[in-house]
Parts: structure tokens; C-alpha cells; sequence
């Protein structure tokens, strides 16, 4: 399957990783960045080796935050994983929640209220929108612009949580959805909190915009670093933002409509070179179209249950068979795959995280180039510890 | 133009330095322990136990069914049964929670246990300072700490304490259509669970049918309908109302009637006025 015109005759040279020379001058230096780097948002190690300042060898070594999320998943019913979904992508608890829902839904067949459906978009446009902002925040952190960029995506990503709070009841491990809607309702003070925030929200991208567009050393440690090929990551599996930015056009919400985003006009930003400015320019976009589905969305939310109210709660048992749930998830694909056996709890319970799928492509965009870059090029790429490990 | 960026940075911190002693609502540190922002209502924090009235043992509206022990995804929860039943705040013989400990190191504010209780026993609180310098006893909350009366869970989530009531109202309300309905039936109804309760309401009970029934001879056009409407659902009535395992049984009148015996007492002297007039 071809997304988007990608030439197969391409992908026969595909060639990875690509070997460096070294100049032969001095010694190899070998450094473990991490596990407690600052740089590394969480706990991970790679293993760099170095050339002078070149990279000529990096391993990254995850496993450190590994939790058992899959087994545990087997081992207890099919409700009980939800919240374990939040704990996941940390961040962007509401677009697992999602997913997980979705798998669920499609295994029982299970249909979902029209309001729980829009308020599930409300709530993944927001969770994209603070979770691009805080990953712009943290890559300008990382660049160098210590905490002023990162501050000004927190006060609006505070904003957005505090939504969630006074939704969900938690700001981050929200577990709101259930196999047939949602937990409970928004009140209509809720939807009017909502509609400021996303009314101030314009203004916070372009003030972001204004600031970091054109700014010359955003460009000079962004652009052409980090280059990643397009038919290296289709074939690598690379999704969300990272695969757009290379100029595969591959969103979910496009080529799957799942929810009911076939309802909404929004466009699909594409990036022309894979590097690090690309990468960020497709997730400031991407906030942009965020906020006209969000504008859509609460406009036309209709009245009505957020529950169907035949879905089951407790005794849950689907019967055999299989199913798969994605959604374009903040960071990419997020894929639950679910095979039942008729029992209480799945048989198998697997994850498709974005996260650690679109980490494999590091050592191929970091070789070549400086260790400073290393840094950004890791921060580009937008993971969650929680997420990679599991 | 070189250098166009650092201008523009620098004008946003020269506004925002002049801005920050200005403009109030960029004050947004707030002096914690003597300051406080107040909780959204939603919000949730650890698990704890509604009782009803003012004793906490007696009023304890958990029978002890273990759903949330087993639906908690930590399994933080642990329940032991009473070998005995006690009457509880209705006057029916239920199994209580001899011990009810949740380990709240180890839960994980997921409101899971709060959406399976068929009882409404369980809620989620908002108390947050919980530190503890005893990191394994301290955290392992018994059913005493727990145990929160219902005017606390109403100080705490109102809207959800509305709904609540809402609903309890919903439920009078069906009783008192019932009433007018099938008169005799709603008395049978409105005095089933009172009747191992109180002292009172046997007498009460056994006077409805003695007076719906002289209604039946005079007036046979208007209570025709009456005697059938009441056989049929007596029959059903006693095992939601006098079900004295309530673990097993939780249909919604069962879990209306634990809930709230004071409403349906209150109910009942309306629902027996009716078939007089």
C-alpha cells in the first residue's frame, strides 16, 4: 500500500543505518546520555559514540519505565484496563482513552451516542493542541531557550487541563471514556469555558508564531538537521506529525474517519523536507486545524445521552474475535489490538504505541551530526517515556 | 533582517515586565497553606465510605458485596464479610463490612469502585493532604477512616449530591403515579420495607388492604381495574423490598430502597391517603 505516491523502486535502496567514518584522528569516545539526562523526558539511554563532536554510533536503550501495561491488560477485565490506558502517553490521556475505547467497541460492536462522539473530538483536539504546544515548549527548552517558550505553551496547556479537571475530575489521568460514550456529561458551563478557551487559543498560535517562525536560531539548529526520507519512513512505520513532515500525506482522521471526523473540514499539513523545523512547523500547523475542528465541533454539538444505555458496565464479556482500534493519536498512530476469547478479560492485549515506533528512525537521523543536535533531533521526534516502555 | 528575532524577544519581556505590575490576573501565585483554590467539583481524589445519620458503624450504607474489591484494577480494596447481619438504617438484615480497608499508596483515583457500587456507598473525596510519616499503617485506611457522612459528600460535590436527589425524587414520583394507579398496590409497595423495619408500619400495612377492599364493593366502576393492578405486582414486590441479602439481589428498587428508607416512609402515608378518597 502506497499513502501517498511513494515510488516503490525507491524503497529498494533502502539501505539503514548508514555507516560513518570516522576521520581517524583521536579516539572514538563512547558516552551514555541518560538514563537521567534532562534532555531525554524520562528515563533513556543512548548510547552514543562519538567522533570528535560527530555522532558515528547511537543505541537507544529504553525498558526503564516498563511496567507490564500488555499482561496486565490479559490479566484483568476489559474496564479495568482503561485506566491504565491514561498512564500510558501521560500527556494525552484522553486520545488513549479514546483508542482503547474504539478497540473495544469495534470487538462487541457496540454503537456510541452522537454527543459522546463530538465531545470525544472536543477532547482529542485539545489533548493535540497541549500536547504540540508543550512538545514545541520543550524542543525550544531543549534548544536552548530555557523555559520562556516552554512557559508560554504551559499557560495555555494549563488552561486546557483545567478543563479536563473540571470535566473529568483529573487533570491528567482523566479516564473518561466508556465502550459506549463517555462518563459523564459537560454541562453547559463547561462548553462555555470551553469556547473561551478555544476563542483565546488563535491568539496564543500566532503570538507563538511571531516569536519563533522566523527567529534565526530556530532556523540555523532546525533546518536540514535531522533529515528523515520519506520512504524511510513509511517503511519504518513513522506516523503522525514525523511522518507528515517528510511529505507523506497519512492521517487517520483522513484515511480511516473514525468518530465522526468525516463530519469536519479541516486540511492535513505537509512538511517538504523531514527535518527538525518541518517537524515543528507541521505541529504548529496542525494546532491551527486543531482549533477549526474544535470551532465546528462546539458548534454543532448536539443534545441528547452521552451513554448508550445498553452498554454494559459491569460482566463484560465479548464474544471471540478480534479487532484493531486506531486513532491519530497527538504522536502518531495509537493502535489497540484486542483478541477475545468470549472470557471476562481480552486474550490478547496489544499496543501500538507512536512513541517507541517512531524512536526507531533515531539512529538514522542523528548520524552525521552533532551531539548538540542529538539532543534536539530526540526532542523533535516527540515521545513519552510512559508510552515506549509500557 | 539579523537580529529581528532578539528584538522581539526583547519587546515581549520588556511588555511583560511592565505588564506583571499592572495587570491583576497575572498575579497567579497563590500562597498555598494559607490560600487555597478552590477544587473544581469534579474533582476526585481517594475513595471513602457515605454513611447515613449520625453513627457511622450503623449508618454505613456498604452491604459488603465486594464488586468494587473486585472490579479495582490495583485491587486495592479489601473486604472482609460479617459472619452476622445486623439491621441496617432501613431495619433489613444486611451483611456489613466487618473490614473495609482501601491501601490508597496503592490506588489510583481511577472512581472505577464509584461506578460499579449498586449501594452508593462509595464516593470519591477531594482531601489531598494525606502525608503521613507512617508509610504503611498511615496509608491503609480502615472502613473508621473512611467513613464520611452524606452531608460531607454533599459539601463536597453538590451537583452530583443534586443529581442524587433528582433521582430519589424521580423514583417518589413513580411511586405516587403507581399510587394513583393501582392504589392498593402502591400501599403494598410503599409498606414493604418498612414492614421488618419499624413497629409502626405493620400496623400500617395490614390496614391498606382493609381499606382498599371495602372501596372495591362500593365503588365497582373506579376499582375494577384496582384488585388486578394489585395482585399482580404483590407478588413480585416482597423480594426486591424484604430481600434481606442484598448482596445478590441489586435491582434498582433495591438499591432506591436501601438508599433512602426515610423518603419512602414518607411517601407512604400519601400513597395510603389516596385510595380513601
Amino acid at each position: 500500500m502506497s499513502p501517498s505516491g511513494i515510488k516503490t523502486e525507491k524503497l529498494a535502496g533502502w539501505n539503514r543505518p548508514p555507516v560513518i567514518e570516522s576521520d581517524g584522528e583521536g579516539e572514538l569516545l563512547e558516552v551514555a546520555m541518560g538514563p537521567h539526562h534532562p534532555s531525554t523526558h524520562g528515563v533513556f539511554r543512548m548510547d552514543v559514540v562519538l567522533d570528535g563532536e560527530r555522532v558515528i554510533k547511537l543505541k537507544p536503550v529504553f525498558g526503564y519505565l516498563h511496567r507490564n501495561h500488555e499482561q496486565l491488560g490479559e490479566r484483568q477485565s476489559y474496564l479495568a484496563s482503561m485506566p491504565y490506558t491514561d498512564r500510558l502517553d501521560y500527556f494525552c490521556s484522553l486520545t488513549n482513552n479514546w483508542a482503547y475505547a474504539l478497540a473495544v467497541e469495534k470487538l462487541v460492536g457496540q454503537e456510541v451516542p452522537e454527543r459522546a462522539e463530538y465531545l470525544r473530538v472536543i477532547l482529542a483536539e485539545l489533548t493535540r493542541i497541549q500536547n504540540h504546544a508543550s512538545t514545541i515548549g520543550f524542543l525550544l527548552q531543549e534548544m536552548g531557550a530555557s523555559g520562556t517558550p516552554l512557559m508560554y505553551a504551559f499557560r495555555e496547556r494549563e488552561k486546557i487541563l483545567d478543563l479536563f479537571e473540571s470535566l473529568t475530575g483529573s487533570r491528567m489521568m482523566c479516564n473518561y471514556m466508556r465502550f459506549g460514550g463517555c462518563r459523564v456529561d459537560a454541562s453547559p458551563a463547561w462548553l462555555e469555558a470551553t469556547r473561551k478557551v478555544v476563542a483565546g487559543l488563535p491568539a496564543f498560535v500566532d503570538e507563538f508564531e511571531r516569536f519563533l517562525m522566523t527567529n534565526e536560531i530556530l532556523m540555523a539548529r532546525c533546518q536540514g538537521i535531522g533529515v528523515l526520507k520519506p520512504d524511510l519512513a513509511v517503511n519504518a512505520g513513522i506516523s503522525g506529525p514525523m511522518l507528515r513532515a517528510t511529505g507523506v500525506n497519512y492521517d487517520i482522521r483522513k484515511v480511516d474517519h473514525y468518530g465522526i471526523y468525516d463530519r469536519f473540514k479541516f486540511r492535513v499539513p505537509l512538511g517538504d523536507h523531514g527535518d527538525i523545523y518541518d517537524r515543528y512547523m507541521v505541529r504548529m500547523l496542525e494546532m491551527r486545524e486543531s482549533i477549526l475542528i474544535l470551532n465546528q465541533a462546539l458548534k454543532d454539538l448536539p443534545a441528547g445521552p452521552v451513554m448508550d444505555p445498553k452498554a454494559k458496565i459491569r460482566n463484560f464479556r465479548p464474544k471471540a474475535g478480534e479487532s484493531y482500534g486506531r486513532i491519530e493519536a497527538p504522536k502518531g498512530e495509537l493502535g489497540f489490538y484486542l483478541i477475545s476469547d468470549g472470557g471476562p478479560n481480552p486474550y490478547r492485549y496489544r499496543v501500538r504505541p507512536p512513541s517507541f515506533i517512531n524512536l526507531t528512525v533515531l539512529e538514522d537521523m542523528c548520524l552525521g551530526s552533532n551531539v548538540a543536535d542529538v539532543v534536539l533531533i530526540f526532542g523533535s521526534v516527540d515521545i513519552v517515556l510512559g508510552e515506549v516502555d509500557r | 533582517m539579523l537580529g529581528d528575532g532578539i528584538l522581539k524577544g526583547l519587546a515581549e519581556t520588556a511588555k511583560n515586565f511592565a505588564g506583571s505590575f499592572v495587570s491583576k490576573e497575572r498575579m497567579t501565585t497563590v500562597e498555598y497553606p494559607e490560600e487555597r483554590l478552590p477544587l473544581p467539583e469534579a474533582a476526585r481524589n481517594f475513595p471513602f465510605l457515605v454513611y447515613d445519620g449520625d453513627d457511622w458503624e450503623k449508618g454505613l450504607r456498604c452491604v459488603a458485596c465486594q464488586i468494587c474489591e473486585k472490579e479495582c484494577p490495583p485491587k486495592c480494596i479489601y473486604i472482609e464479610k460479617s459472619k452476622d447481619k445486623k439491621p441496617d438504617y432501613v431495619g433489613k438484615p444486611q451483611i456489613y463490612p466487618a473490614k473495609f480497608d482501601i491501601d490508597i499508596s496503592v490506588c489510583m483515583s481511577c472512581q472505577i469502585c464509584v461506578e460499579v457500587c449498586p449501594f452508593e456507598a462509595i464516593k470519591m473525596n477531594t482531601e489531598f493532604e494525606l502525608a503521613t510519616d507512617d508509610r504503611f499503617g498511615g496509608l491503609l485506611l480502615d472502613r473508621k477512616e473512611l467513613a464520611r457522612s452524606n452531608e460531607y459528600y454533599h459539601q463536597i460535590h453538590p451537583t452530583e449530591a443534586s443529581e442524587v436527589d433528582a433521582r430519589l425524587a424521580e423514583e417518589k414520583a413513580k411511586v405516587e403515579a403507581k399510587a394513583k394507579a393501582a392504589a392498593e398496590a402502591a400501599a403494598a409497595k410503599a409498606a414493604a420495607p418498612p414492614a421488618a423495619a419499624a413497629p409502626a408500619t405493620p400496623i400500617a400495612k395490614p390496614a391498606a388492604p382493609v381499606e382498599a377492599r371495602p372501596a372495591t364493593a362500593a365503588k365497582a366502576a373506579e376499582v375494577a381495574k384496582a384488585p388486578a393492578a394489585a395482585t399482580a405486582p404483590v407478588a413480585p414486590k416482597p423480594v426486591p423490598g424484604t430481600g434481606s441479602d442484598g448482596a445478590a439481589s441489586m435491582t434498582p428498587e433495591d438499591k432506591k430502597a436501601a438508599e433512602t428508607p426515610a423518603k419512602t416512609n414518607e411517601g407512604e402515608p400519601k400513597a395510603q391517603g389516596e385510595p380513601k378518597e
